[in-house]
């Protein structure tokens, strides 16, 4: 017998396409092949791609792009210099190696940073978030934001002493404003009174604050802080910045702006100029802040160099910190060392969760072939009578199982009960079986078993018969058609079992939370506490990461070694 | 014991079968194989053959009954103790071996020294013809090449018994002819005993040294193939071994070993008796188209003939088919030969038509 009725048909098959020898195969419209296979795939191609669009779109919006925002926060740290965008600058030149404190200018540009964000609420953030990397600092922010405001009340009372204009809302409005702004604010203002005259509802929105021209530039600090009152006033309170006279730190910031620039009120005309030209000709005999000092005096933390090193080295928008704190490590001003002993714990969670997961895939195997082995060797009513034995508990609520095991096994539980009752086991020595690893072992094992038993049995109903009948009949045992004969025939089940079993409990929360203890639980359980308790989500994000690649390497090891085409899922 | 326990090579000796306790699949089956015999089990689906051949390798059990191997009851033998080579319906190649792989395998479990394996695989190898596949996997070759490695597996051990289970049955038709051809040709030569199982009646014809037909778990006939063919015992056999003319019909007289039959039309013919005994019993007359003849030269003088009228002439090239109106039934065959004195009928002539007295065979009704 010869194959060659084969290859003479490819021959004939090519002669007719191919008139040419050389060059692309041409259609029958003298295009080429290749352009009018593609012409004729696309329509089927929009086709497939039609069908998959809403769960791909669906995909993307609720599980991709969530994941790939998770994944972001490990190592996003904005918050940093976006609430102390000044200090972040001026900090950078610093040598945290002097063992001094920063200078003036640091605590001056640090002052208007805090003063902002304390008005704004977001220094307990930011303490919340350096207090992962220096233990303290969240009290600091929480303290010094509290008593912040006295410094710029020094200056506030200076300036309104001088002129008792400078506590009008007014004032401000139409220093800072541009003229365009103040009549459009009026007209709303008037439009406003209007309504509520005639107790009508009124829902024109707030027109937007605008600066006159070259405020921002001859008043950098003040216009910096007035942008975010104005900010503030119209998001928070919706109210125009014509409604309430500015925070005490803009009096500072303007005291700080006049100094450096004497000549501001030639750029202004009218009241704002005399105002202006007053003012500056009276802050060079106002009493002056020592910012250092008084930051100091609000909260003495502040003297500790450390802190400032914290802030120093955590200013950057992104960093390795949180994966660093994920293995145990810490990212100093000296570098990376590791973390203080007592708080060495996710190393620990990493490799206890890796020994768990393999744990748990190996006795699902020894438990699950067998049955698999059974289910697709009895005849059709048996076999699907044990199979419905084998789903019932994936019928059942997980936490009805993980509850029966809780049940089952504590030391007032029907296990240690019939062990004492036979015998086997003293009253006051009942066997420590839940709230530890063996319970989390016992109870992951019976909830992920029929993920192994069924890509095991898809696999092993596939194996005819006759493979190990012929291995009998050629002289092999029992054992040795088994195992020579069936079981490589069956490792791809394997292969897909334990992928399966072994991701899904590397990731598994739920039961391990109930019966895990302190000793059983996994690292997702640590993870969960840092999303919904301690609301560090850049470690937890960090961890959940690491938890990812250490999936995916495995998944890559796996491939190396068994190959993920020898893999069936039936 | 019977008498046929002691002459035959394999024996089954009053073999019963039974898988739910309620029906016999196999009925007291009786069989006597001869060493270096090829005999074959004939039947359809059902009929009880291939449960038979796993009683023999060991897969299924007697529900009653001895068989033996050489003399010996090998019912409580398990399989891998019998020593048989068997040859499956799939071929049933170890697909994560390679082909090397699946043919050392028998000799592997038999702790056959490495160098003695080699010899003996590549021995077996050329013998197939397949000296160059040693390290391809049975994915990588066709059905045919697929069919000499299993049976060059089931002989590597060089068993006195090997049994096949219709091993031909997912070849086509040329390749099958092939391979019928040559594993007779490789069993003969190796001079080993071979039960072979098929439902297809030209392979169990063209291979074996004898035929087993098989029907509803009993043995209807054991004889050569031309026997078999030629002189069946009973109207099964007969309808189910090639193609038959069919009529019934009472017996008239019977003389020794010719009888003259009357069929239900009135026409008298002449026939063998085969199980038929007395005059007035019913029977099956059956006569196999090419013994028909309608040139009355060739006829007998005193043979009786019947009228026909041709209904359709085909042509199939080497021979002619035409169907007659013989007796009231209209599927009347006859088979002639594509020779070039050979006349041709023509549909709507009426002719006679006659045989020879031994061709044709009153069997039971």
């Amino acid at each position: 017998m010869s194959d060659g009725s084969d290859a003479t048909n490819a021959d004939g098959a090519r002669r007719v396409s191919d008139s040419s020898d050389d060059g692309p195969v041409l259609a029958a419209d003298g295009r080429p092949l290749k352009q009018s296979l593609q012409r004729a795939l696309r329509r089927q191609k929009l086709r497939a791609l039609g069908l998959i669009a809403p769960l791909l779109i669906f995909i993307l919006v609720t599980f991709i792009a969530p994941i790939a925002d998770m994944l972001f926060r490990s190592v996003e740290n904005q918050i940093v210099s976006d609430t102390l965008p000044q200090t972040v600058q001026t900090l950078a030149d610093w040598d945290p190696d002097s063992g001094e404190l920063p200078g003036q200018e640091v605590f001056r540009d640090f002052y208007f940073d805090l003063a902002v964000a304390a008005q704004r609420k977001k220094h307990t953030q930011l303490g919340t978030r350096l207090n992962y990397e220096l233990t303290g600092v969240s009290s600091l922010f929480r303290r010094s934001g509290r008593r912040i405001d006295d410094i710029g009340e020094v200056y506030m009372d200076q300036f309104e002493d001088l002129n008792a204009a400078w506590g009008e809302e007014m004032t401000w409005a139409r220093l800072m404003g541009s003229e365009d702004w103040l009549q459009e604010q009026e007209a709303w203002n008037a439009d406003a009174a209007a309504a509520d005259e005639a107790d009508r509802d009124f829902d024109r929105p707030l027109p937007a604050f605008e600066f006159g021209a070259d405020v921002r530039a001859e008043l950098p600090r003040t216009a910096a802080v007035f942008d975010e009152f104005a900010h503030y006033m119209r998001t928070d309170n919706q109210e125009s910045v014509m409604e309430d006279e500015p925070w005490e730190v803009a009096y500072a910031a303007l005291y700080e702006d006049l100094m450096a620039n004497p000549d501001a009120a030639a750029a202004f005309s009218g009241e704002n100029a005399t105002i202006l030209s007053e003012a500056a000709d009276a802050v060079p005999k106002f009493q002056a802040v020592d910012y250092k000092a008084a930051i100091l005096e609000t909260e003495e933390g502040w003297s500790d160099p450390q802190v400032w090193a914290t802030i120093q080295t955590f200013s950057p928008d992104y960093t390795t910190g949180y994966f660093l704190n994920a293995v145990d490590l810490q990212m100093t001003p000296d570098g990376i060392q590791a973390q203080p002993r007592d708080q060495q714990i996710y190393v620990l969670l990493f490799k206890r969760t890796l020994f768990m997961s393999l744990m748990i895939m190996g006795s699902c195997v020894v438990l699950g072939y067998p049955i698999a082995y059974l289910l697709s060797n009895l005849p059709l009513r048996e076999s699907n009578m044990l199979m419905i034995l084998v789903l019932l508990p994936f019928w059942t609520s997980l936490l009805v199982r993980t509850s029966a095991w809780k049940v089952l096994l504590q030391q007032q539980g029907v296990i240690n009960d019939l062990l004492v009752w036979l015998g086997l086991v003293a009253d006051d020595s009942r066997l420590v079986m839940i709230n530890n690893q063996f319970g989390t072992i016992v109870a992951m094992t019976h909830i992920l078993l029929p993920f192994m038993i069924l890509p095991l049995y898809s696999v092993m109903k596939t194996i005819p018969p006759s493979y190990v009948r012929a291995a009998k009949s050629l002289g092999a045992t029992n054992w040795t058609a088994f195992w020579r004969v069936y079981f490589p025939q069956s490792v791809p089940g394997i292969g897909a079992g334990c992928i399966l079993v072994f991701i899904l409990s590397i990731g598994y929360y739920i039961t391990p939370e109930l019966v895990g203890g302190t000793t059983g639980t996994f690292i997702s359980n640590r993870i969960a506490y840092h999303i919904s308790s301690s609301l560090n989500w850049g470690l937890a994000a960090a961890l959940g990461s690491i938890l990812l690649a250490v999936v995916l390497l495995l998944y890559w090891v796996y491939d190396k070694i068994v190959g993920i085409d020898n893999v069936s899922l039936g | 014991m019977t008498a046929a326990s002691e002459q035959g090579f394999v024996v089954f000796d009053r073999v019963q079968k039974s898988y739910d306790g309620e029906t016999l699949v196999v009925k007291d089956l009786n069989l006597s194989i001869g060493k270096g015999e090829f005999l074959t089990m004939l039947g359809p689906s059902g009929s009880g053959k291939t449960t038979c051949l796993m009683m023999l390798a060991g897969f299924e059990t007697a529900t009653h009954g001895d068989i033996l191997l050489d003399g010996k009851p090998i019912n409580n033998i398990p399989p891998h103790k019998r020593g048989i080579g068997m040859v499956f319906q799939n071929y049933a190649l170890f697909p994560h071996m390679t082909v090397a792989e699946n043919l050392a395998f028998p000799l592997e479990v038999r702790n056959i020294s490495r160098s003695d394996r080699e010899s003996k695989v590549k021995h077996a190898l050329d013998m197939v013809q397949m000296g160059d596949f040693g390290g391809r996997r049975p994915a990588q070759l066709s059905g045919g090449q697929q069919q000499r490695i299993a049976l060059a597996r089931a002989l590597v051990f060089e068993p006195e018994l090997v049994l096949m289970d219709e091993p031909l049955g997912a070849l086509d038709k040329q390749l099958r002819e092939h391979m019928q051809f040559e594993i007779t040709n490789l069993a003969h030569q190796l001079g080993i005993t071979t039960v072979y199982v098929t439902h297809d009646q030209t392979e169990a014809l063209t291979m074996s040294d004898r035929v087993a037909v098989f029907d509803d778990g009993r043995i209807q006939q054991l004889a050569a193939p031309d026997e078999l063919y030629e002189q069946p015992q009973n109207s099964f056999v007969a309808q189910f071994i090639g193609e038959n003319n069919t009529m019934m019909g009472t017996v008239k007289e019977i003389k020794g070993d010719a009888c003259i039959v009357q069929l239900d039309g009135g026409e008298l013919i002449d026939a063998v008796p085969v199980n038929v005994s007395k005059p007035g019993e019913r029977t099956l007359i059956s006569i196999r188209p090419e013994r028909v003849e309608f040139n009355k030269e060739r006829l007998h003088e005193d043979a009786h003939t019947l009228k026909a009228e041709v209904l359709e002439f085909i042509y199939m090239g080497d021979i002619f088919r035409t169907r007659l109106k013989v007796a009231g039934n209209e599927n009347f065959v006859i088979k002639t030969r594509n020779a070039p004195d050979q006349r041709r009928l023509k549909p709507g002539e009426q002719i006679e038509i006659g045989w020879l007295p031994q061709d044709c065979r009153a069997l039971d009704a």
